[in-house]
């Protein structure tokens, strides 16, 4: 069953349409069953306190921000190279999601910071290299409307998908050693202490419920896009007859 | 119980933090369900459309 | 390699009769930098302090805004496809466009930084590394600018939307450029971030043309 065997739209759908709620039901108790343990189970931290609690949102919330950029690399990839229709569109349907998970990553890592150091803003690596991503999602994301051409704006997305891939391990470096430049011997670091097993199970179980929640929502944008896509060439067939 | 929504003192980070995940996910899921469902309902009445008219075999 | 000459040349004769963007971009550096001591003040340590920082960021910013006439005025007019007709490779079409325009943006941008170093009160000794890191970097600039340029060749009004491609892009070049005249100001090795930043370069001279091409080739279909 190669990859091609999903290419029809029809045959995807269905199979989107057996998945969805299995995706959905199994986030929904996930991100249950993770957020009690978070709020409730974990126990505070020695120095953070109650913030650290935080951080069982913020790691897997920038987890997923990088997750599906891979995602939407690797689907950029497939679009150009084999040539798969429906990859362009999982790309193009993945990058509202790591964007909001990017937008969360920050937020939280801003609510995480102010009590620990006082500023709702650190410049610490982690931070600006997610904010960087941010701009990134958002570029390719306004580079998909700009275009009006569906199969270009398509084409011209991936290729900006695969510069930004390349550049991500770059920015990342660069942001690392632009960060241990500026900072003092001290290294502020957002996983705050050594992850204990109280700590690791909330966190592997929220980072799942967010997996979860993405195949699902994925599927539900896939077949829109696909739905748009249709309609979009019954509008072009419309306007040449 | 009360030591559940103090968060020690840093309720005003904690609850939001959570919160915002919440509303974020969940306002994207509902938007993205809404258009799906938009996008289905536009392409059937496309498609009767052209049925009517006696464009596309059957 | 004659073709490939013929390219830049005819960039660069076009860009001469046309006379303006190397000038603007000239202009545009030299207010960007005299924004900084009005909106921060001008005392000499604090501008010091900051000098190789806005120095980048300036001549970045120049840089980018002059991206725009790497394609567009060609692709609207036609010869952009009759260049891809006279058998030369379009990666090195895009090569020998982005050399050109380096040639009236980057090196004039080049030669104009140590002045507005002095303007900004920077120590004397980050000059040979601000004209070293601007010597590497501002290529880097044009090659990898010109992918954004490519793939904003058919969006009208593309201006906006090309910064917010290429700015994030470029942030490696800043971050390598201003730490290496940093490490030299200091007194410190500045060979590690110079060696970074020519890496960059280099990596990018095969690639970015190579990207760039893909994105022109969907404009001219």
């Amino acid at each position: 069953m190669s990859m091609h065997y999903f290419a029809n739209p029809t045959r995807f759908t269905r199979l989107a349409e057996r998945i969805q709620p299995w995706a959905e039901g199994l986030a929904g108790v996930l991100l249950v069953v993770g957020l009690y343990l978070a709020l409730v189970e974990a126990p505070a931290d020695y120095q953070q306190g109650d913030t650290v609690r935080i951080m069982f949102v913020h790691v897997p919330s920038a987890w997923m921000a990088m997750f599906c950029y891979s995602f939407l690399a690797v689907a950029s990839a497939i679009a150009l190279i084999w040539k798969h229709p429906l990859a362009d569109l999982a790309a193009k349907a993945s990058a509202p999601i790591g964007a909001g998970f990017t937008f969360l990553a920050l937020v939280t890592g801003s609510l995480w910071g102010k009590p620990m150091w006082g500023t709702w803003w650190v410049w610490d690596a982690r931070l600006t290299s997610v904010l960087i991503l941010f701009f990134l999602y958002l570029g390719y994301m306004a580079l998909w409307q700009a275009i009006e051409d569906g199969q270009k704006a398509a084409k011209a997305a991936a290729v900006l998908a695969l510069v930004g891939a390349v550049n991500v391990p770059i920015i990342k470096f660069s942001v690392d050693w632009w960060n241990t430049l500026h900072q003092p011997a001290s290294v502020l670091r957002m996983d705050g202490p050594a992850i204990h097993p109280s700590m690791l199970w909330p966190l592997l179980i929220m980072a799942l419920a967010f997996k979860a929640y993405f195949v699902a929502l994925l599927l539900v944008r896939m077949r829109m896009e696909l739905n748009l896509r249709r309609i979009r060439a019954l509008q072009l067939a419309e306007r040449t007859t | 119980m009360g030591q559940f929504f103090e968060m020690g003192g840093y309720a005003g980070y904690v609850w939001p933090a959570f919160v915002i995940v919440l509303v974020v996910m969940a306002v994207l899921w509902v938007a993205s369900r809404r258009g799906c469902r938009n996008s289905e309902h536009t392409l059937a009445a496309l498609r009767k459309n052209r049925q009517q008219q006696g464009i596309d075999a059957q | 390699m004659k073709p490939f000459m013929a390219v830049i040349a005819r960039d660069l004769h076009l860009a001469v009769r046309q006379g303006g963007a190397t000038f603007l971009a000239l202009v545009f550096f030299l207010l960007t930098v005299t924004l900084f001591p009005l909106g921060i003040g001008p005392e000499p340590a604090i501008l010091a302090r900051i000098a190789p920082g806005v120095l980048w960021v300036a001549a970045l910013l120049a840089a980018m805004l002059s991206l725009d006439r790497l394609f567009q005025a060609d692709f609207e007019d036609g010869s952009l496809e009759q260049l891809t007709l006279s058998g030369l490779p379009l990666g090195a079409i895009v090569l020998a466009k982005t050399i050109a325009h380096w040639l009236t943006t980057g090196l004039p941008l080049l030669l104009a930084a140590p002045i507005l170093a002095v303007l900004l009160n920077m120590d004397s000794e980050g000059f040979a590394a601000l004209l070293l890191t601007m010597l590497i970097g501002t290529p880097a600039l044009s090659l990898i600018g010109a992918i954004g340029a490519a793939l904003t060749l058919t969006v009208r009004r593309g201006g906006v939307l090309l910064s917010l491609l290429v700015l994030p892009l470029y942030i490696p070049v800043l971050i390598f450029g201003v730490s290496a005249i940093d490490a030299a100001v200091h007194g410190l090795n500045a060979k590690p971030h110079v060696l970074l930043l020519t890496a960059l370069t280099l990596a990018a001279i095969p690639l970015c043309p190579w990207a760039a091409a893909a994105a022109v080739k969907l404009s001219l279909e």
